[in-house]
């Protein structure tokens, strides 16, 4: 049946097809971007199959290359004969590869553009080896033998099992270095310093006197022998770790060692079947969320971003619910409902408005250079001239994000108080309770979904901020965790990682842009997880609350 | 009177009402004894209140006796004034903005809007039952054991007779004694009402203000609710305000009509109903307007 368009349009279901497609837009938008960075990010760490080729130069000569097609892309051949390259082609585009061909020690850059047309004779020899190492990125190549101290215990077909086992000898010699360095001496350290101020402050205040000198120096002799007992275990180690050395050849016939202690992992991509490149792949993943990070942040994983990131936010969400419910309440429970009133409220919800990096301004002004030195000067004089607290840290980022996020929950908390029955407080009050019980027992309870909700905002918006947090405390590498063993366990004084600053820093702040390309979109995919986790956890306790507290439908 | 005693409370709905009555009240199903307010403790006197909504006066100078231990009904047309004179007695209007009062209230002899008495304290000896159930957000036993736990009383064992004791008297023990740490919210709404009520007599207060207890009840349960008041008024005074005469005509002792802020006529429930004083009275029971 025909329907007439003026009916039609009048009848309404333009709109709902307008409407209709303003969503599913919206929904592509999202999957689309969430692709992007998934794909992008993701594929990094799957175990490539690296390939041989001759590459042909202009005036004929050949050379062997080896190494994984990271990129193609095309490119207009004029673009390429105006940088230089002498190109004799008909057509209008060339394709052309980025080659991560590794070695960075030995031919200065790990990545090669090179055009796909002078590429021959392309092979996936199986017996390469690929290196990742702790220094100097990877190693493309192929294995000669494995040396101990200097003397050949494997070559040929034997060194590669060889190397397997002798590698996990070394990881484990490593993971014991670690932890002695990172854990051991790290609490050595720690509590030196704690020492040193303690001495400091006897100084000051004028009570150092003759035992309570000799109190410390002795408790820092037993430090100092601890320390001496552990340098020997690292001596020990060390030397156990530099006995086993790798004899490579590189593509090109030259010949490299390499300390199997600077290996992290060696595998034979070209060799996988697709089961173990699986699970190469997820223990990459693996490794990429829980490990720490390695040259310049461009290898290894982020955990420590990671968990700066939940840490901050989780600090930022204890401050920023008690004062934003408090300020809600007085405004809308308390305080007379006149002029004044209404400027507050303006105020507050435009200050939902003001750019977040004023906030990291006011955060470094006020809290760091006003506060934090003043806290220094009145609290940790022993310290001085280094800051404690007058410098970037958890809890000045912490802080300047509550500010930051104070509107959200202040808004949403005052809408969820005003949405309680008047039933329900004229209940309570004609029980004989107070108006604050009555606050206390009923309403607050009542209004917790609210408040959740509140806080969810606050959370969505506090975790992907970065800018006004690289002036209050993040750093690009931060040496420990600020939780962890050390008194007073959590370390708010101590700068920490950012993911979203690392999505920053890695990405344009990096030497080694291409490599680390691909870690700015898997990061990015895990900032999204992240707060999305966390969203998801605040939602979940809401709806708990919501379940429990569920009023008469009016 | 005693004449149409074997007839049960729910049967004069079904009654055609005779000509000269709007309602039989000999049919009530329970004697009527007649009383006299002369002869009644007085448990609150009302002298001359006048109450202002901002510039809008809503009560022109209410003069009236509350006896004690009776079921007193106010009746009237809608906007009357009968709940705001019904929240006065509990000072409810003052968290009304802009309200005002003049005139006494004396509660026992003493002046409830006096500046040295405690809200809280009064609102405790005079309780309160909302119009719609207004249950909290939690377990059955919470609900009747808040207004203890306001007044400090944290003693399982002083709780736990007192929820038992207030159940029982709001006659929902039964119902609901194997699912006390089940959420108010899961009863029905006349259950609600009665845990309200539960909730309102376990602080046990002297006086008893209904707020249209049963209008957003169904007949069944707005017939429990009646039964209940009839048994709560042993221990309580009640008062209660109501659009359904039947039902004044049913659970009171006294009735007193008041039209636009005025209180019209008061007195015994039979005289009012059955012979009222003042045209206004008469036209609003005959149903000829309101």
């Amino acid at each position: 049946m025909r329907v007439p368009v003026k009916t039609w349009f009048k009848n309404g279901d333009p709109w709902i097809w307008f409407n209709a497609g303003a969503v599913a837009l919206s929904m592509i938008m999202v999957f689309g971007l969430l692709a992007l960075i998934a794909v992008r990010g993701l594929s990094h760490f799957w175990a490539h199959d690296v390939m041989q080729a001759e590459l042909v130069h202009a005036n004929g000569q050949r050379s062997l290359i080896l190494g994984e097609v990271v990129e193609q892309e095309e490119v207009p051949t004029i673009q390429l004969q105006e940088a230089g390259y002498q190109i004799e082609s008909d057509e209008e585009f060339l394709t052309r590869n980025l080659m991560k061909v590794g070695n960075r020690d030995v031919s200065g850059a790990d990545f090669r553009w090179l055009v796909d047309s002078s590429l021959e004779n392309r092979q996936w020899p199986k017996a390469v080896i690929v290196l990742e190492r702790r220094e100097w990125g990877n190693f493309y190549g192929f294995i000669s033998a494995v040396t101990e101290q200097g003397k050949t215990v494997a070559e040929g077909d034997a060194a590669w099992p060889e190397l397997q086992t002798r590698l996990q000898r070394a990881e484990q010699l490593f993971s014991q270095i670690h932890q002695i360095e990172k854990n051991d001496i790290g609490s050595i350290n720690a509590r030196m310093e704690r020492l040193r101020l303690k001495e400091r402050k006897l100084e000051l205040e004028n009570r150092n006197t003759p035992e309570a000198l000799a109190e410390v120096q002795a408790e820092r002799a037993a430090l100092d022998a601890e320390y001496l007992s552990y340098q020997e275990q690292l001596r020990d180690l060390y030397a156990a770790a530099s006995r086993d050395t790798l004899i490579a050849k590189t593509v090109d016939g030259k010949q490299v060692e390499i300390a199997l202690s600077k290996i992290v992992r060696a595998y034979q991509p070209n060799a996988m079947g697709i089961v173990a490149k699986i699970r190469f792949y997820l223990a990459k993943l693996y490794e990429f969320v829980s490990d720490e990070p390695r040259e310049a942040n461009t290898e290894g994983g982020i955990f420590p971003a990671i968990f700066g990131t939940v840490l901050m936010v989780i600090v930022m969400s204890i401050m920023v619910t008690p004062f934003g419910v408090v300020a809600a309440v007085y405004l809308r429970e308390y305080a007379h409902q006149g002029t004044m009133t209404r400027i507050i409220r303006i105020a507050v919800n435009n200050l939902a408005g003001v750019p977040s990096i004023v906030y990291g301004v006011f955060g470094l002004g006020f809290f760091i250079y006003f506060l934090g030195s003043g806290i220094d000067k009145a609290f940790f004089p022993e310290a001085l001239p280094s800051p404690t607290m007058g410098t970037g840290g958890l809890l000045w980022a912490s802080i300047t994000l509550a500010i930051l996020t104070l509107p959200v929950v202040i808004v949403a908390t005052e809408e969820g108080l005003a949405r309680i029955p008047r039933s329900m407080r004229e209940g309570s009050l004609a029980l004989g309770a107070t108006k604050a019980e009555t606050l206390w027992r009923v309403v607050l309870p009542m209004a917790s979904p609210a408040m959740m909700t509140g806080v969810i905002l606050a959370i969505a918006r506090a975790a992907g901020e970065v800018a006004p947090l690289m002036l209050v405390g993040v750093v690009k590498l931060a040496p420990s965790l600020p939780l962890d063993g050390n008194y007073p366990y959590l370390h708010l004084d101590q700068k920490f990682m950012h993911l979203g600053f690392h999505i920053y820093d890695v990405g344009f702040q990096s030497p080694n842009v291409e490599a680390a390309r691909p870690l700015v979109y898997a990061t990015s995919l895990l900032l999204v997880i992240v707060i999305a986790l966390l969203n998801l956890t605040a939602v979940a306790i809401r709806n708990r609350l919501r379940e429990k507290f569920k009023a008469l439908e009016v | 009177m005693q004449n149409q005693d074997t007839n049960t409370p729910a049967a004069p709905r079904s009654r055609k009402q005779s000509r000269t009555h709007a309602i039989d009240v000999s049919a009530m199903g329970r004697p009527q004894q007649n009383l006299r307010l002369e002869d009644e403790v007085i448990s609150l006197k009302v002298e001359n209140l006048r109450l202002h909504y901002g510039e809008k006066e809503a009560l022109h100078g209410i003069d009236m006796l509350i006896p004690q231990k009776r079921v007193t009904a106010f009746i009237g047309p809608s906007g009357c004034g009968k709940s705001t004179l019904l929240r006065c007695f509990n000072r409810m209007n003052d968290l009304v903005d802009g309200c005002r009062i003049e005139g006494k209230i004396l509660l026992e002899g003493q002046d409830i809007y006096e500046r040295r008495v405690e809200v809280a304290d009064l609102r405790r000896r005079v309780g309160m039952v909302f119009q719609k159930p207004n249950p909290f957000p939690k377990t059955i036993y919470e609900n009747v054991a808040y207004g203890l736990r306001i007044q400090g009383i944290n003693k399982k064992r002083v709780l736990d007779e007192t929820v038992e004791w207030s159940l029982r008297s709001a006659a929902l023990w039964d119902e609901v004694k194997d699912r006390l740490n089940d959420s108010a919210l899961g009863l029905s709404g006349g259950q609600q009402q009665r845990l309200v009520i539960a909730r309102t007599v376990a602080v046990k207060p002297e006086v008893l203000l209904l707020d249209e207890p049963a209008s957003a009840l169904d007949p069944l349960s707005t017939l429990k609710i009646e039964e209940l008041i009839h048994q709560l008024k042993d221990e309580y005074t009640i008062i209660i305000v109501t659009h359904n005469m039947q039902q004044a005509a049913r659970v009171s002792d006294y009735t007193a009509f008041m039209y636009m802020g005025d209180l019209i006529e008061f007195g015994n429930t039979n005289d009012l109903f059955t012979n009222p004083e003042k045209k206004q009275t008469e036209d609003y029971i005959t149903g000829r307007y309101g």
